[in-house]
């Protein structure tokens, strides 16, 4: 009484062919990922060494190492994370704990998703209008942070917001219902539980702001330098715009300098966040409401 | 409050009232939640509310501690008496108000820290050194708390122990209610708060909530009869937002002076 009839194998061809044509478009998508990731290692580790991070670049930037770069854009988005992540985690405090539900908040939350979707040229334009011309930064590590951090604000809103509205609303209201105000819930309750979440997002915007571009172009960063910035006023190199110059703009490069500038900057990205994952999975693994 | 304290004078005792309602409405949007509610729960004893799902039995609850506020479309009119003082009169405190009366909710909902810092929570909430509390002290509030819910000695070895994990919903529940004593309030509202247990767990809350009569009042809404006519001195049956019947939970269950009330105890509807 138990065997497989007719509509059984349909069902199951049915079902195994899905199956097949999902996890083809599976290899298809981690194919150029690992091609990427191998090319860099295979073209780029030869010129990867201590001098190569640590020296100043030489001969016209044919030759030598990355380090002003590195230690640019270590600097820019140190300067922006300063100012993206208290007013990022202040917005989406506000928004998820003390902001009535209405159609206000619900406009604002939605322009705060689509804002995390603009380009980062139109990021770019806005940093020189506001912060290079308006509030004279002129070009410097100062406008370009700032730039950088409104680009990555809204995803930082959104990963925070997202983040506290995970924490669970039944504690919220053993709280109210004790006499606490809205802030002793949420310092004692509810950022405690939501820091993880929210550590996790800024540290890929992290990743994020080392290997933008174009933000960082017109707003503070110099495709040469022959010095290292001394304050936030000054101009910077940094990895991303380093690659694009080194692979476009010089002529004369060997091609495994490139390579390992891109390795870098990669590198970089990918050691934040595996950080990140790290950090997530660590600490979610104690936490058990 | 005019006539109490002719009625003090002259005629026997009036008991005294834990919650005290007059013409009490209210309004979710434009939706009527509850239609003249006049209600007079006595103090020190145990009142239950029952009726069917959506009778108004929780909004009552809810805006006795004014927590319904929160939602923001909520309209009330006529007044609530706690300890005789009207709660939506404009001087309240609400801090104040919700320290006088305590919530305990369907699930237990104990807070994501320790046992010792559950039950210390509210204590440090409302102290006025910020919650720095010395360790002796802390300890003697935690340990009285726990005791009255008969959780202190299963607790005493793990106070340092998350809440939210590890113990049972019993447990959970009792501590939920332990949390709510160092405060000294003078009501404790219950909103089911054994639905979310099983029957040794509920035989266990019950119990509790029995022995912690007359120390505190308290008004439980259940949609258990069997455990209003257990577990309670008085009862109060809700339908459509109306209070149908109020009266000693014997006498409302043997002879209910209502038709609605006999067929809804009688399990006609639910």
């Amino acid at each position: 009484m138990f065997e497989s009839t007719l509509v059984n194998q349909r069902n199951d061809q049915v079902q195994k062919r899905f199956k097949m044509i999902f996890g083809v478009m599976l290899v298809i998508l981690i194919i150029p990922v690992i091609i990427i990731i191998s090319t860099l290692i295979i073209k780029g580790s030869p010129s990867i060494s201590w001098p190569f991070l640590f020296t100043d670049p030489t001969n016209g930037m044919t030759e030598g190492g990355i380090f002003p770069a590195l230690f640019g854009t270590i600097w820019l988005v140190i300067v922006s994370l300063l100012a993206s992540v208290p007013l990022g985690v202040a917005a989406a405090i506000y928004l998820s704990e003390y902001a009535p539900d209405n159609l206000l908040t619900r406009l604002i939350n939605l322009a705060t998703i689509n804002l995390a979707g603009v380009p980062s040229i139109v990021h770019a334009l806005f940093g020189v209008g506001a912060f290079v011309v308006f509030f004279q930064f002129g070009t410097s590590i100062l406008a370009a942070s700032l730039t950088l951090a409104i680009m990555t604000l809204p995803v930082v809103i959104v990963s925070s917001w997202e983040s506290l509205q995970s924490v669970p609303r039944p504690f919220r209201e053993a709280c109210w219902n004790m006499g606490a105000t809205r802030w002793q819930t949420i310092w004692n309750v509810v950022l405690p539980n939501a820091f993880t979440g929210i550590l996790t997002g800024v540290i890929l915007q992290v990743s994020r702001a080392a290997g933008e571009t174009a933000p960082i172009m017109f707003t503070g960063a110099a495709m040469f330098l022959p010095f290292l910035p001394n304050s936030v006023f000054d101009q910077t190199m940094a990895l991303a715009l380093h690659l694009f110059v080194v692979a476009t703009q010089v002529p004369n490069v060997p091609e495994s300098l490139p390579y390992g500038v891109a390795l870098v900057l990669v590198g970089i990205v990918l050691l934040m966040n595996t950080v990140a994952i790290w950090i997530r999975m660590h600490l979610r693994g104690k936490k058990k409401w | 409050m005019m006539t109490q304290s002719v009625s003090a004078t002259s005629t026997p005792p009036v008991p005294e009232l834990a919650i005290n309602t007059r013409d009490l409405n209210l309004w979710y949007g434009t939706f009527q939640a509850l239609f003249d509610i006049n209600l007079k729960i006595k103090k020190g004893i145990i009142t239950s509310l029952i009726g069917p799902s959506g009778c108004g039995k929780s909004t009552f609850l809810r805006s006795v501690d004014r927590i319904n506020e929160r939602l923001g479309y909520v309209r009330i009119k006529g007044a609530i008496e706690v300890l005789n003082q009207n709660v939506y009169a404009p001087e309240v405190e609400l801090a104040q108000l919700r320290k006088q009366v305590g919530m305990v909710f369907q699930r237990p909902n104990p807070l994501p820290i320790s046992i010792r810092e559950n039950v210390l929570f509210g204590y440090r909430i409302h102290n006025e050194k910020m919650g720095r509390i010395a360790k002796s002290e802390a300890d003697g509030i935690v340990e009285d708390a726990l005791r009255q819910v008969l959780l202190w000695d299963q607790m005493k070895d793990r106070l340092d122990h998350k809440a939210s994990v590890g113990l049972s919903l019993e447990e959970m529940q009792k501590l939920c209610i332990a949390r709510l004593l160092p405060v000294k309030p003078s009501i404790l509202l219950m909103d089911e708060p054994c639905s979310a247990l099983d029957p040794k767990g509920t035989a266990a809350v019950e119990e509790l909530i029995w022995e912690l009569r007359g120390r505190y009042s308290i008004l439980i809404v259940t949609h258990n009869m069997a455990q209003a006519r257990r577990a309670s001195e008085e009862c109060i049956f809700m339908l459509m937002g109306r209070v149908v019947e109020h009266s000693p939970t014997d006498q409302l269950f043997v002879t209910p002076t209502h038709r609605e009330t006999a067929d809804y105890i009688e399990g006609r509807y639910g």
